[in-house]
């Protein structure tokens, strides 16, 4: 089968990018909102306000006058992940994990001078990694020490989860663990692994990468299939409370668990990819659908994810 | 849930304005739906002949007014020396020629195309015509009083009457009256006042059988009578009733085909040749500045002309842009990137274009690695990419030509910015994703525009966009439908294939 046919999909409940954008995106996602998930720097701000928690900021370089000094800055930390604030896909990210004499030690054990990251921070602020190449600033922000849950799990790069919120309702969630051949970056298309988790129980289902089922970490060659996420409430939790903190109806959140912080809040995205769905190996407008006929939602995420990890099971929507 | 009801009445709206604008235009301006649409037209000639006596010269000539079955596309006249005006007197269109002095031989010319319109409807005379008085000297008043009786009592009607004087009239042996009419006048004059006689309004026409390239062409005279609201012709030949296909009526009523005052043995003689002519050009003389003609592009300076031709034909390359990507699902580099390369295939040919767009984005991404380790702010990395864009363009031009081929001019129609764009684009794509989404992006990009040329290249595509600029909100419509399109992209068939076989 080189095909699929429209009704197979839609018989499957799969959610195509034209729907997603003009039944959830278009309907759920008022445009005055977007500022605030497009840019990192005010998600972070406006985390901190929600109590949302996210990975602690360092410092923000917005000028390119302040690129010059920046190396004493930088030597005061030991790791750190430079970001454009608002980029997009993940691009622009660079993330440090020591240092190695004069040079900085990336993710991917490649090192780099202080040169490269100065030169980095000038096409960040230049707007190269911005989403429509307007100018930018940088944010430098701590690392993420991953939870050992994870160790062996994902090859460079920090596994994150990507839960799909929907009227603040957690509707699917899947790990993304970065692969070799992802270059340690966790976008699907890419070639990061998925794995699908139950949003009842954050057990996962099955592992994707390509689009093809595997059983193993490609690089590390751990079994996926018994891998189940800690404290799964916690952070569904978060996941729900972003929906109060960005008025976004339809949002994907990227959550990392930090070994000692506990769930952090990566960033937010006003539209989430489909690819979650064949990491999950089911469609998400059956669920969508679900919650959008809720007449009277409820106030609080506690009660929010209480009726998801009730209603929506591995065997039910 | 949104009530879709007004959108969908726009929607409607949109398309029946543009349909029935074009419409209107296409019935009541002629434009053909089709570009190279061939229209029949006749160009005739009159020729005026005579003897100038030495003295001032006034020459007037009958001249068709709104002839039935055909519509006057223009006209001139040519004499060198004289003075030329049309005048229009008592419902006659005469020509008149005028010169202080003449001697000798003189020759005028009048020419005038007339495009075939069969459906042309019959025009209404309001005012009834008066019947025009008759005067016989005996014994022809005699004759002719008995003549009309004997066709008035087998008759019921003035058309009936008429066929039956005109039978009367025709008969190979005429009786004694009716050939006593026939030695003082000729046939069509005694019919004229025949029928004025019995009340019914009736004249002589000049007709001209036309015939391609014929020349010194006899005119035919015909009889009109006046019934109701119009006139109705007759051959008085046969008695038959009604127009024949190809005969023009030069002359309807009036005094004389020709006067001239100031010369002698005067004589006018018909050529006339058949053309066709593009219907567009036809369209566009026949209504300059009538109806909704102001609608159309056409009354602006050729120049502006040319710039709308190719304006009105980038709704079309959107439509293609918004179909591959919303329908089909492509991935285009830049959103209407495409619709820019298409046009500039316009401009050079596709294959030139093609060639020059593909090398000089690909020199341009050789180059541009090498700019990448210079560590140059953006915006001047830009402006130096936009500037030895230029520069390749012009490499590319001089090496063209050097080698026989005139890409020299076209190839800089490419949109220089854009193209610096597309090789940043290109780059950061290549460092990012790897070649691989270079190639898939740029692919697309490339066969969107292709498409999109192949769309607007058409010659029906420019004909119709650039004279129904009105069918661009057909397109407009269509693009806003596929907007609200929510089902699966073409693309996400083959993408979410793998869910369901994984499912099984």
């Amino acid at each position: 089968m080189k095909w699929a046919l429209p009704w197979q999909l839609h018989k499957a409940g799969i959610l195509g990018m034209n729907c997603r954008n003009v039944d959830f995106i278009g309907r759920y996602n008022l445009r005055r909102f977007y500022p605030l998930v497009d840019d990192k720097l005010k998600t972070k701000l406006l985390a901190e306000e929600f109590g949302v928690a996210t990975p602690q900021l360092r410092f923000v370089v917005r000028a390119q006058h302040e690129i010059s000094h920046v190396e004493d800055r930088l030597l005061a930390l030991e790791g750190f992940a430079i970001k454009p604030s608002r980029g997009s896909g993940g691009k622009g990210i660079l993330v440090i994990i020591g240092r190695n004499g004069d040079k900085f030690v990336k993710a991917s054990g490649a090192e780099i001078s202080l040169e490269d990251i100065k030169r980095h921070l000038t096409n960040t602020l230049a707007g190269l990694y911005s989403l429509r190449g307007v100018p930018d600033v940088a944010i430098i922000e701590d690392l993420i020490e991953f939870d050992n849950t994870f160790k062996g799990y994902s090859h460079e790069g920090v596994p994150d989860i990507r839960i799909i919120v929907f009227r603040g309702y957690p509707v699917m969630a899947m790990l993304r663990l970065a692969t070799h051949a992802s270059d340690g970056k966790a976008n699907l298309h890419q070639g990061a692994v998925g794995v699908g988790l139950d949003i009842a129980t954050g057990q996962s289902l099955k592992a994707v990468q390509f689009s093809t089922p595997i059983e193993l970490h490609p690089d590390t060659k751990k079994p996926l299939k018994d891998l189940s996420i800690p404290d799964w409430e916690a952070m569904l939790l978060l996941a729900s409370r972003c929906y109060e903190m960005s008025n976004l109806g339809y949002i994907g959140t990227d959550i990392v668990l930090d070994r000692s912080r506990g769930a952090q809040l990566l960033e937010l995205n006003a539209r989430p990819g489909l690819s979650i769905q064949v990491a999950n190996g089911r469609g998400l407008l059956p669920r969508l659908r679900h919650i959008e006929k809720i007449r009277k939602p409820h106030r609080s995420a506690e009660e929010r994810v209480h009726y998801v990890m009730q209603t929506f099971s591995q065997h039910g929507l | 849930m949104i009530s879709r009801a007004p959108f969908y009445t726009i929607i409607a709206l949109l398309i029946l304005v543009g349909l029935g604008s074009a419409l209107t235009r296409h019935l009541q301006l002629g434009i053909p739906w089709l570009p190279g649409e061939q229209k029949q037209v006749w160009l005739i000639e009159a020729r005026v002949d005579f003897n100038a006596s030495g003295t001032a010269v006034l020459a007037s000539l009958d001249l068709p007014d709104n002839p039935p079955g055909f519509t006057l596309l223009n006209e001139q006249a040519a004499s060198p020396g004289y003075g030329f005006s049309i005048i229009e007197n008592d419902g006659q269109r005469r020509g008149e020629w005028s010169k202080n002095t003449a001697t000798g031989a003189q020759t005028l010319y009048y020419k005038a195309q007339f495009i075939t319109d069969p459906d042309k409807p019959i025009s209404r005379v309001e005012r009834r015509p008066r019947v025009k008085e008759v005067f016989w000297d005996e014994p022809e008043a005699t004759a002719a009083t008995y003549v009309l009786e004997l066709a008035q009592s087998k008759s019921s009607t003035p058309e009936s009457l008429t066929r039956e004087l005109i039978r009367l009239i025709q008969n190979p042996e005429p009786g004694q009256n009716t050939a006593l009419l026939l030695s003082a006048s000729s046939r069509v004059a005694a019919l004229e006042k025949l029928l004025n006689q019995a009340g019914i309004p009736a004249r002589i026409a000049i007709g001209l059988y036309l015939e391609d390239a014929r020349r010194r062409q006899a005119t035919t005279p015909m009889i009109e009578i006046f019934v109701d609201d119009r006139w109705l012709v007759f051959n008085p030949e046969t008695g038959e009733q009604g127009l024949p296909e190809n005969l023009l009526l030069w002359q309807r009523g009036g005094d004389s085909l020709l006067d001239v005052m100031g010369g002698s043995r005067s004589r006018v003689s018909f050529s006339m040749i058949e053309q066709t002519l593009p219907s567009l050009e036809l369209a566009q003389t026949q209504f300059a500045g009538q109806g909704f003609a102001w609608l159309g592009v056409h009354t602006l300076p050729i120049e502006e002309q040319s710039m709308f031709k190719l304006l009105f034909l980038l709704p079309l390359g959107a439509m293609v842009v918004v179909f591959m990507r919303i329908i089909i699902g492509l991935k285009t580099s830049g959103t209407f990137m495409p619709i820019l390369i298409a046009l500039a295939f316009l401009q050079t040919s596709l294959g030139l274009g093609l060639i020059s767009f593909v090398s000089i984005v690909a020199m341009g991404l050789v180059i541009r690695t090498y700019l990448s380790r210079l560590n140059l702010l953006l915006v001047s990395r830009i402006a130096t990419l936009v500037i030895l864009v230029v520069f390749l363009v012009s490499f590319l031009s001089l090496v063209g030509y050097q080698l026989g081929f005139s890409t020299g001019m076209t190839i800089t129609f490419f949109p220089m910015i854009i193209i610096a764009w597309t090789i940043e684009r290109m780059s950061i794509l290549w460092e990012e994703e790897g070649p691989r989404e270079v190639l898939t992006q740029g692919g697309g990009s490339l066969l969107v525009a292709v498409l999109a040329y192949l769309l607007m290249q058409l010659p029906i595509s420019g004909h119709l966009t650039f004279n129904f600029p009105e069918l661009n909100l057909v397109i407009l419509a269509l693009i806003m439908l596929m907007g609200q399109y929510t089902g699966y992209k073409f693309s996400e068939l083959r993408r979410f294939r793998a869910l369901l076989e994984n499912q099984k």
